[in-house]
């Protein structure tokens, strides 16, 4: 039984096809998702996706929202979803840099802390995809 | 009549604005398909959303959820869209209008009405009257992202739950076609639940595994609708000024299309009467001699 995989942003459908395993960063712990898994909801963690197609592996940093889990399918919704060929390292560790500058000078959590944290979260699963994404996986 | 040079000089300058607005023309309406392809791209990731919470609030109380929590609208907030440039017909005219008489009709109501403007357009329009202006948006439309309207609702709802406010409207220019708009007002805080599709079996739901709680993914799932209504709303005003634009310079290019061939029908005419007269004088010069 296949497993059906799609990302969804509010860019566009990034994925939409059939995988066989797919590795989801939810907030409680990378998630394996093979065919046949129980039904699951999950928030994402800012972090890496993977999917594997044969022995074929492909890798996504994707940011904050949530999985869907269904037997024969997998939902993701996230804000975004990019693969490291997308990603500009330099401008990723110039905005976690910029970021922790911002959060280090504001003293209450208010809209602006929130921002300054997931502009901080979106450089670094950036930073983390580009650094690992060549190497072989440890799978 | 006007002298001949004079009245060449003016068709050449209505050939020229003819120029820009034809180009204006053009360049409005691919925008206009660029901001409907953004429509069209946000709809799957749109319904997931609204699936999700109808699934969420059928398994965890909500009815007094932060977000849902119904209050007294004592102090509402108006977030209104309207464009940075001119140039798209009654595009502004309409939902300055609007907003000016939802206010005049709710007035009686609530006991503070503030405004929230995106657009330099509305902006400009609300500085010189006297409504209490809360906030003005500013660099959003040149930069339609998703990121940028969450920004401004983050601010919202954060202002909703610290109970600062209590219920925010938005009002916008929908896209219906590409020749017409229309204005509407859609309330945003409180969130009205989305409504479902179709009812799905509580059996299948209830089989579902939640990380980390029912609870909290309804908390961070539900900030996202709101996210989402700002988002489209923007979209579709962009959408609508674009097609505002585009019939406003639409009738402008055939307007001077009208206008150059009433003006050259008056340059021939004077041409000929030119002709006309400097024939009668060498006639008359050479009958006198």
């Amino acid at each position: 039984m296949p497993l059906h995989l799609q990302v969804v942003t509010p860019q566009k459908l990034t994925v939409d096809r059939d995988v066989d395993e797919v590795t989801i960063p939810g907030e409680m712990g990378e998630l394996g998702v093979l065919p046949g898994h129980s039904p699951l909801l999950t928030l994402l963690k800012i972090g890496i996706l993977r999917y594997r197609v044969g022995s074929d592996w492909q890798e996504f940093a994707v940011n904050q929202g949530y999985a869907e889990v269904f037997a024969d399918g997998v939902a993701v919704v996230t804000d975004t979803c990019e693969t490291s060929s997308e990603i500009d390292l330099e401008r990723a560790l110039e905005s976690k840099r910029r970021a922790e500058e911002r959060l280090a000078t504001m003293a209450t959590i208010d809209a602006d802390f929130r921002r300054a944290e997931r502009s901080l979260h979106r450089a670094e699963s950036r930073i983390l995809l580009s650094k690992t994404s060549g190497k072989p996986q440890s799978h | 009549m006007g002298s001949l040079r004079e009245i060449k000089k003016r068709i050449v300058s209505v050939k020229n604005t003819q120029q820009i607005t034809r180009a204006m023309r053009m360049v409005a309406a691919a925008k206009l398909r660029r901001a409907q392809e953004s429509i069209q791209a946000l709809r799957p990731y749109a319904y997931k959303i609204r699936d999700v919470i109808t699934h969420l609030t059928a398994v965890v109380p909500s009815e007094d959820h932060p977000l849902l929590a119904q209050r007294e609208p004592k102090r509402v907030v108006l977030l209104v869209i309207t464009s940075d440039r001119g140039l798209c017909g009654a595009f502004n005219a309409n939902i300055n209008r609007r907003t000016e008489s939802y206010v005049a009709e709710n007035e009686a109501g609530h006991q503070d009405i503030q405004l929230a403007i995106i657009g330099r357009k509305g902006q400009e329009y609300f500085r010189r009257r006297s409504l209490p202006v809360l906030h003005e948006y500013r660099e959003i439309l040149t930069h339609p992202t998703f990121e940028n309207a969450r920004t401004i609702a983050d601010e919202l709802i954060e202002s909703f739950t610290s109970q600062s406010l209590d219920a925010v409207y938005i009002l916008y220019n929908e896209f219906k076609s590409a020749i017409a708009q229309q204005v509407v007002v859609e309330q945003l805080l409180p969130m009205p639940l989305p409504k479902p599709e179709e009812t799905k079996a509580h059996e299948e739901i209830t089989e579902f595994i939640y990380e980390p709680g029912k609870q909290e993914l309804l908390d961070g799932i539900l900030p996202l609708n709101v996210e989402i209504q700002v988002y489209r709303a923007i979209l579709e005003s962009l959408a609508s000024e674009m097609g505002a634009r585009m019939t406003a310079m639409e009738s402008a290019t055939n307007n001077a299309k009208e206008l150059i061939k009433s003006l050259t029908l008056e340059y021939n005419k004077a041409r000929q009467a030119a002709i006309t007269t400097e024939l009668i004088e060498i006639i008359s010069g050479a009958e006198a001699l």
